[in-house]
């Protein structure tokens, strides 16, 4: 730290010829501090994390510079580096960390992020995969791919700019996707003079806005990408800030990804060599599953027990979620690839509708009515957006009506399988709760979707939590039921409404259509009382308002 | 995840990848380029479909230039496991008379192993291509999909990749379109010694330091494998000690000099390098952006 990291001459003097090999001392000078050797491999866990946030917020920058101290970029590269940066550069005579993570020519060329790019680097107790991020809106789909597999995020905020839409957009996402922990940096501290006030600010506006998402741990760290402040040691320039650095936060950060606890075996490929061996592989999707253990092979409900439990490295007698194993049972039973292998005691059963959360991907919109192939675990099958409840404004988190989803938008809406289907919540099991909708026509990935808890079903805008909520609706307890009888009906007046318009289409013929709008309208609300006293329900004062928004269904 | 090391992740990660484009595609086929990716690669795969024999072939695309240890390998690996190997050469360019040499490193690169990787894919009319390329290696692959869509012309659209949410790969194509898929995307070259080292697999004797006969050739230590390599005037081969971290058409394969015999030596030497594996490869210099380009052409 201490001086911008001006351009090492002798990089240019030593690396002239690509294959030569620099001395010891030589080496000794441009190693970063953190840098000595990359650590042994002994027993390290692995953390995925996201860097993310606006345009320019400098989420490259600061990976670049995470690289760059902790090792993970060779001196050819950072030779290579020394030549983009005086060609591409953005940052004057210092070395553009940026040029390092940005690996296409148009992203070079025009000095942002367009895909996801992932990197590797690894401490002394953890190994990293970090997915950097596109800030643009239009990129939102790469964002969302690098968010889904994330434990952690890193959302950056432009100390002079402050909390932006796309902050707001990306914050959502990684709460939609289930990351639960989040580390804030307000980055180009320096470009505010390590200001402390600007910085309590943002940190207030950020911890508000969160408050309506689903993290139970949120870090906001003032840095500067640039400068390297507070990224591998508390800087000297923000004196008024206590905490560990960015670094010291991510070796540190638990990185426990939610799953269910109950075990969930999606069946990948049936391997059946000769008629001596038939075994079920996949990877275990959540809980545990040992020898012996009784199993219900589902959609179709038989029973069995398990024989062996091949891992990669032979027969185990016990499994675990994460792992890629080949079961065999004792008994031939009737199983195939998309069929989830469950405990003989568990109460999941098959279903044929979801509501789900959904983000559009592609430049046609997500449309209620139209049918889609979803891949649901190893399953694939077709569904029919039935409704479309509401989209989701990302900038205050409200519903708002919506008769189609747009490329990047986000919306709640409800699929009809055609095929008996195991899901399960997505907070429970991300395998069998995170479902991908293909376009049949042009094989695109058209949206990505989460299955909603069911106590969550009818919920406005989660993944916020109920007394967010009601915070954020600006009311304590329920005293407003107005307005949340309003934020309800708008969107299922606009469901009916749909239903009208699609059934004039479909008929030519405004009698038919008025009717089903009719019928839409009153027996969505009746449909909606029913589901909620089917749907076990997760008590407390907060689900209560949660349930006002009748679009649910 | 939880209580696995990251090693054992990615393992797991691999083997679901492999298991996911076997169960969804027609007509697979493995990517064998003799290198230490290629042996995790096989490696993995053996594991995933055990015990039952490959679900596919391997292919190998012989540019005419590799070193002979590795063909000698090459045969001997396919004969110990019983595997189906596929040895294809593009012999439109043995008949031009295309070499590393006097033909230049991108006309060789791309006439021998891009187009001569398209011929092959094309001939057999395979639909998927495994293959052992890591997103650590070079900055465009940091940016592909694992599950990469190909056009009929095996071209690559960095604009337009399809987004890959969690592990929900989208395997479909239609006709003509190919996939190519990356299981070793996530590991990085230390990830990937320290499991050779780990389970015990066999790599070619190349990545070990012995006394072999080098030129200097523009500042790269060139290995005279035979005479396949023509002296320039003068110039005479030295016994060095040295080793390669990375393995192509060895006239564009700088070595190391290297005391590493053995693979603790070479992990050790690994960790304390300040230098990338790439860097002994020509092709990748041509230009900041030259492995895009061959991969936007089909190069993999």
């Amino acid at each position: 730290m201490g001086a911008p990291l001006k351009k090492i001459d002798e990089h240019a003097a030593t690396f002239v010829r690509l294959a030569d090999q620099p001395s010891k001392a030589q080496l000794k000078l441009r190693q970063p501090p953190h840098a000595q050797a990359i650590p042994a491999a002994s027993a390290r866990s692995l953390l995925r994390f996201i860097t993310c946030g606006s345009v320019d917020d400098g989420k490259s920058t600061l990976l670049g510079r995470i690289l760059y101290e902790t090792g993970a970029v060779f001196d050819d590269q950072l030779a290579a580096l020394d030549r983009d940066s005086a060609r591409f550069g953005t940052t004057g005579d210092d070395l553009d960390f940026a040029l390092l993570v940005d690996g296409l020519a148009a992203e070079r060329e025009q000095g942002i992020t367009i895909d996801v790019a992932f990197r590797y680097f690894s401490t002394e107790n953890r190994a990293f995969i970090a997915a950097d991020t596109p800030g643009h809106e239009q990129y939102t789909r790469n964002m969302a791919t690098g968010a889904s597999t994330a434990d952690v995020a890193i959302i950056l905020i432009d100390a002079r700019k402050g909390v932006l839409p796309q902050t707001r957009r990306h914050s959502y996402i990684v709460s939609m996707l289930g990351v639960r922990r989040v580390i804030v940096a307000v980055n180009k501290i320096d470009l505010v003079g390590y200001d402390e006030s600007v910085f309590r600010a943002i940190e207030t506006e950020y911890r508000a806005l969160a408050a309506m998402l689903d993290f139970i741990e949120i870090h906001v760290i003032p840095v500067s990408a640039r400068f390297g402040d507070n990224i591998v040691a508390p800087s000297a320039r923000t004196p008024w800030r206590q905490g560990p650095a960015l670094l010291e936060l991510l070796e540190t950060i638990d990185g426990a990804p939610h799953g269910a606890a109950q075990f969930r075996f999606p069946v990948q490929w049936v391997n059946r060599p000769n008629l001596d061996f038939r075994g079920f592989s996949g990877a275990i999707a959540g809980g545990s599953i040992a020898v012996g253990d009784r199993i219900l092979a589902l959609p179709r409900g038989r029973t069995s027990r398990i024989a062996r439990i091949i891992g990669p490295d032979g027969d185990i007698g016990q499994a675990a979620a994460g792992q890629s194993v080949t079961l065999t049972l004792t008994d031939e039973i009737d199983i195939s690839r998309g069929d989830v292998i469950v405990k003989a005691d568990d109460s999941v059963a098959p279903a044929r509708t979801a509501t789900v959360r959904m983000l559009a991907m592609t430049e046609t919109p997500v449309t209620p009515g139209r049918n889609y192939l979803v891949k649901i675990g190893s399953a694939l099958t077709t569904a029919r957006v039935t409704a479309l409840h509401h989209q989701i404004d990302v900038h205050d988190y409200q519903p708002k009506p919506a008769q189609a989803l747009a490329m990047n938008a986000i919306g709640l809406a409800t699929l009809r399988f055609e095929t008996d289907v195991v899901i399960e919540p997505y907070a429970q099991c991300q395998s069998l709760g995170g479902l991908l909708l293909i376009d049949p026509h042009d094989n695109s990935c058209a949206a990505l979707a989460v299955v909603e808890a069911d106590g969550q079903a009818q919920a406005a805008p989660s993944p916020a939590r109920g007394h967010a909520l009601l915070s954020w609706l600006g009311v304590s307890a329920l005293q407003d039921d107005a307005a949340v009888a309003r934020a309800a009906i708008a969107p299922w007046l606009a469901g009916a409404g749909l239903t009208g318009l699609i059934a004039f289409v479909a008929s030519g013929r405004p009698l038919v259509a008025t009717a089903a709008a009719l019928v839409d309208a009153g027996v969505r609300p009746s449909l909606t009382r029913l589901v909620r006293s089917y749907r076990p329900r997760a008590v407390g004062a907060s689900e209560d308002g949660l349930a006002g928004d009748g679009g649910g269904i | 995840m939880s209580g696995m090391t990251h090693l054992k992740a990615l393992e797991a990660e691999s083997i679901f990848i492999l298991r996911e484009v076997v169960a969804t595609c027609e007509k697979p086929v493995l990517l064998y380029s003799i290198g230490k990716d290629s042996a995790v690669l096989l490696h993995l795969a053996l594991k995933a479909f055990a015990p039952g024999k490959l679900p596919f072939p391997l292919l190998h695309v012989d540019t005419g230039w590799k070193f002979r240890e590795m063909i000698a390998f090459r045969d001997e690996t396919a004969r110990r496991f019983g595997l189906d190997l596929i040895v294809h050469t593009n012999e439109d360019g043995v008949r031009a008379g295309v070499n590393p040499i006097t033909s230049g490193s991108s006309v060789h690169t791309d006439v021998m192993k891009t187009q001569g990787l398209k011929q092959a894919l094309d001939k057999y009319g395979f639909d998927a291509a495994f293959g052992g390329a890591r997103r650590d290696e070079e900055k465009s692959r940091a940016k592909e999909r694992i599950i990469s869509l190909r056009s009929p012309d095996h071209r690559w659209d960095p604009k337009a990749q399809r987004p890959e949410p969690w592990r929900a790969f989208n395997t479909r194509k239609r006709k003509g379109e190919s996939l190519r898929v990356f299981p070793l995307s996530n590991w990085t070259e230390a990830d990937v010694w320290d499991y050779i080292a780990l389970d015990d697999i066999p790599v070619v004797p190349l990545y070990f330091a012995k006394m072999r006969p080098v030129v200097d050739r523009n500042g790269a230590i060139i290995m005279r494998d035979d005479e396949r390599l023509p002296l320039h005037a003068g110039e005479q081969p030295q016994n060095k000690m040295v080793r390669f971290r990375t393995l192509g058409c060895y006239p564009l394969t700088g070595a190391v000099e290297s005391e590493a015999e053995t693979l603790p030596q070479i992990i050790a030497e690994m960790r304390a390098s300040r230098s990338s594996e790439r860097q002994g490869r020509m092709i990748d210099h041509d230009s900041a952006s030259s492995m895009e380009l061959k991969k936007q052409e089909g190069y993999f």
